[in-house]
C-alpha cells in the first residue's frame, strides 16, 4: 500500500490491465500528449507499444466507434475523450450503437467497451471546455456510469469497468487528479453498482458526486462543530444505483441533500430525490434540497466560474436550511 | 431519363472460377430475389409490420461480395440488409421470423427487419442510422489487426453515406492504420428520396475514396462476377496486410426507399428508368449467360428456382408458427450479466 494520487491510480490501473490482458487497448486522440489526459497515460506508449495505446486523429465519432467494434470482436478496449465536452460528437455512437446493441440484437452481441469521459474545467474554458453532463448518458438503458471521486476508487472502478462484459462510461475529474491516498500496488475491482458511506451520521443524508464528495465532507466537519451529524455517501456508480445504500441512510436520518455538479433539468439529483420520494415519502421530515450547477451554460470569467460551480459553503448551507428557525 | 446511367446489360467474363462457384452465386442471387418478393407480398398484407427496406434488383452486389468472404470473415449492413444476412449465410428462418417480431427470429424480435445479426457467420449487426456500422467496422477490423489473425471485415453502405460526416472519419482511420477493411458502396442512385445529381455536385464517389488513401474501383454491381472479382481483390490485400479498400457498385433498387411500392407514382423516379434497370436484372442475365455456356440447362434453373421458393415458404411457415416474445421479457437483454436484466 502506497499513497497515491488519483491520477497515478488512474495511470497505474492502466498501465496493470494493459499487462495483465491482452484484449486491452487504449484509444484517443492525446495518448501521448502530456497535457491531453493530465499523465493518466504517462509511458503506456514506451511500456505496451503504440499498436495496443493508440494515438488517433480528432475524429471522436470514428475513433469510438472503432473502439465499440473492437470490442464486439471481443477486445476490451479503453476509449477516451480528453474532455467531456468534445464526446457530444460521438452521441450517435455512444447511444444508437454502444447502448442499444446488446438490446437490438436480442442478447448476441455484447459490447465490453470503457469510454472514459475527462471533466476538465476551471481557469476560464468557458461553456465548451468545461463540461460534465453525467445525467445524459446516465439517462440512456444500456449504459453504466461511473464517478469516481478518490484515488482508491479511480483505479477500482476503472478495472471493474474493463472487465464488465457491457459498455460502461467512466467520467474521471481532473480537479480530483492531486487528491492522495493510500492505494494498492497490486491490481483490484471496485464493484459497479456499489455505493460507499464516506462518513457515518444521524441527522441528514448527503448524496455527493464527484468533487462534490470532498465538498461534502469538509461541510461535513463544520456541520459537526455545530452539532448536526451528516452522512455523507458517494454512489460512486451512477447507473445502476445502489438506491438502497442511499434509501437506507435516509430512513436513519429523515433528510436528503443531492450535491451534484451538473445542470440540474432532469439530473441525476432529481433521480436521486424521486427514488428516494416514491420510497420514503412518509419519513422524509423536509422536502429535498439540491446542490446542483445552475441552469445555465459554463461562464469564463474567474469571478462568474466561482459563483458557478458549487463548494462546501453551498452543501453547508443546504444542510443548515434544514435547521433554519 | 433522369439520373440514369442506362448501361448497356451486363457482359460476363469468367477467369478461373469453378462450376460449383458459378451456380452458388446464382442460387444466392435467386434466394435474396425470392426472400424478398415474399417478404413485399406479406408487407402489403400487413403480415409484416416492421419497415422493410428491400433489396430486390441489388442481388449481385451481397452475392459477389460474400463468395470472397470466409465464414469467419465480419460483415456489417445496413437498413437494407436482408441481401448481405442472405449471402452471408445467416439462417432464412431465423430472417424471416425477426420480420414477423418472433422470439425464434435472429435478434428475437428486438431488431426487426433493419436489425439482423447471425455472429455464427461473422455478421455481428446492422445499423439503421445511416454510415452507424462504419466506424465500427473499422474497429472489428483494427481488433483483427492488433490480433494479427487475417480476419477481413466487410461493411455495405449505401451512396448517401459519404454525405455523413463519419463516414470520412471511418475511412481515413482505416486507412491511416492500413486496417483490413472493406467498404462496399451500393450506388443505387438515391438517398431515400433523393436521386444522386441533387444530393452531389460530383458523381465521385470512388475518387472521394481513394484520395483519403483506399484502394478504389468502380464495378457494374449488377454483374455478379465482376462484383466477386473486385471483392476478391480486395479482400486478398486486406488480409495480406495492405490496408482497407473502397468498392463502388453501380446498381438500382427496384423498388422505393421503404416497402412494397416503386416510387414511381410518387413522381420520385420515371417509370422508363426502372424499366431499363428491370431490363438489366442480375439474375436473368446471369442465369442465361450460365445457360449459354452449358453449365446450366434451362431445367437446372427452374429447378433451382423451385428449391429456393420451397426455402423460402418454410421460412416463412417457421415464422408464422413461432411464439412472439414474452412481455415478460421485454427488459431481457439491457444488460449482460450481473446487473439488472441478466441474461
Amino acid at each position: 500500500m502506497t499513497i497515491k494520487s488519483y491520477a497515478k491510480a488512474v495511470n497505474e490501473a492502466h498501465e496493470q490491465l494493459l499487462a495483465s490482458d491482452e484484449r486491452v487497448f487504449v484509444i484517443g486522440q492525446g495518448v501521448e500528449s502530456p497535457w491531453c489526459v493530465g499523465t493518466t497515460t504517462l509511458g503506456l506508449v514506451a511500456r505496451f507499444g503504440s499498436e495496443r495505446v493508440i494515438d488517433t486523429p480528432i475524429s471522436e465519432a470514428g475513433v469510438t466507434g472503432a473502439a465499440i467494434g473492437a470490442a464486439m470482436a471481443g477486445m476490451r478496449p479503453i476509449v477516451f475523450h480528453p474532455r467531456m465536452d468534445f464526446m457530444y460528437l460521438a452521441m450517435d455512437q455512444i447511444i444508437n450503437h454502444c447502448a442499444h446493441w446488446y438490446y437490438m440484437f436480442g442478447g448476441r452481441v455484447n459490447v465490453p467497451v470503457t469510454i472514459r469521459g475527462i471533466i476538465n474545467r476551471g481557469n476560464e474554458q468557458a461553456a465548451q471546455h468545461s463540461q460534465s453532463p453525467f445525467a445524459m448518458y446516465v439517462h440512456v438503458p444500456g449504459l453504466k456510469v461511473v464517478c469516481p471521486a478518490s484515488p482508491y476508487d479511480a483505479k477500482g472502478l476503472l478495472v471493474a469497468a474493463v472487465r464488465d462484459d457491457n459498455p460502461v462510461l467512466y467520467i474521471d475529474d481532473r480537479w480530483l487528479y492531486t487528491l492522495e491516498e493510500e492505494v494498492p500496488d497490486e491490481i483490484y475491482e471496485v464493484p459497479l453498482g456499489k455505493g460507499r458511506v464516506c462518513r457515518e451520521g444521524s441527522d441528514v443524508t448527503v448524496v455527493a458526486v464527484s468533487y462534490l464528495v470532498r465538498e461534502a465532507m469538509k461541510a461535513a466537519d463544520i456541520l459537526a462543530s455545530e452539532r448536526i451529524s451528516v452522512e455523507v455517501i458517494d454512489p460512486r456508480t451512477l447507473k445502476p444505483l445502489d438506491i438502497d445504500l442511499i434509501v437506507n441512510s435516509v430512513k436513519k436520518t429523515g433528510r436528503l441533500v443531492v450535491a451534484d455538479p451538473d445542470w440540474p433539468c432532469c439530473g441525476f439529483s432529481e433521480h436521486v430525490a424521486a427514488a428516494v420520494y416514491s420510497r420514503t415519502f412518509n419519513i422524509l421530515k423536509n422536502p429535498v434540497q439540491f446542490v446542483t450547477l445552475p441552469d445555465a451554460p459554463v461562464p469564463a470569467g474567474t469571478s462568474l466560474e466561482k459563483a458557478y460551480f458549487p463548494d462546501k459553503s453551498d452543501i453547508f448551507q443546504a444542510v443548515k436550511h434544514f435547521f433554519a428557525e | 431519363m433522369n439520373n440514369c446511367l442506362c448501361p448497356p446489360p451486363p457482359e460476363f467474363r469468367i477467369n478461373r472460377i469453378d462450376d460449383s462457384k458459378l451456380k452458388w452465386l446464382l442460387l444466392t442471387m435467386m434466394r435474396i430475389r425470392e426472400f424478398e418478393e415474399r417478404v413485399a407480398e406479406l408487407v402489403i398484407e400487413k403480415k409484416i409490420i416492421t419497415p422493410c427496406h428491400l433489396y430486390t434488383g441489388q442481388e449481385a452486389v451481397a452475392s459477389g461480395v460474400c463468395h470472397a468472404l470466409r465464414k469467419d470473415d465480419y460483415l456489417f449492413g445496413t437498413h437494407r440488409s436482408h441481401g448481405h444476412y442472405i449471402a452471408k449465410g445467416g439462417d432464412l428462418k431465423a430472417a424471416m421470423a425477426e420480420m414477423f417480431g418472433r422470439a425464434t427470429g435472429c435478434s428475437k424480435g428486438r431488431g426487426g427487419s433493419m436489425h439482423l445479426v447471425a455472429p455464427e457467420v461473422g455478421i455481428l449487426g446492422t445499423s439503421s442510422i445511416v454510415a452507424g456500422s462504419l466506424p465500427i467496422a473499422v474497429g472489428t477490423a483494427l481488433a483483427e489487426s492488433i490480433r494479427g489473425t487475417g480476419r477481413v471485415t466487410a461493411v455495405f453502405h449505401g451512396d448517401g453515406v459519404p454525405e455523413e460526416g463519419i463516414w470520412h472519419e471511418s475511412a481515413n482511420l482505416a486507412a491511416l492504420k492500413r486496417l483490413p477493411v472493406i467498404f462496399i458502396c451500393e450506388n443505387n442512385l438515391y438517398c431515400t428520396h433523393m436521386a444522386l445529381d441533387k444530393r452531389r455536385v460530383h458523381d465521385n464517389l470512388h475518387r472521394v475514396a481513394k484520395e483519403h488513401g483506399l484502394e478504389s474501383v468502380v464495378v457494374d454491381g449488377n454483374n455478379v462476377p465482376d462484383v466477386y472479382y473486385a471483392a476478391r481483390d480486395a479482400v486478398n490485400r486486406a488480409r495480406e496486410g495492405y490496408g482497407p479498400s473502397f468498392i463502388e457498385c453501380r446498381t438500382y433498387r427496384w423498388r422505393g426507399h421503404v416497402g412494397p411500392n416503386y416510387d414511381v407514382d410518387l413522381g420520385l423516379r420515371n417509370q422508363d428508368e426502372l424499366d431499363a434497370w428491370v431490363a438489366r436484372c442480375p439474375i436473368k442475365h446471369f442465369a442465361g449467360f450460365l445457360v449459354s455456356i452449358g453449365i446450366l440447362s434451362k431445367n437446372d434453373v427452374e429447378e433451382m428456382q423451385r428449391g429456393v421458393s420451397f426455402e423460402i415458404e418454410e421460412a416463412v411457415s417457421f415464422a408464422v408458427s413461432s411464439p412472439f416474445p414474452d412481455p415478460a421479457d421485454l427488459t431481457r437483454y439491457v444488460f449482460k450479466g450481473g446487473a439488472s436484466n441478466d441474461d
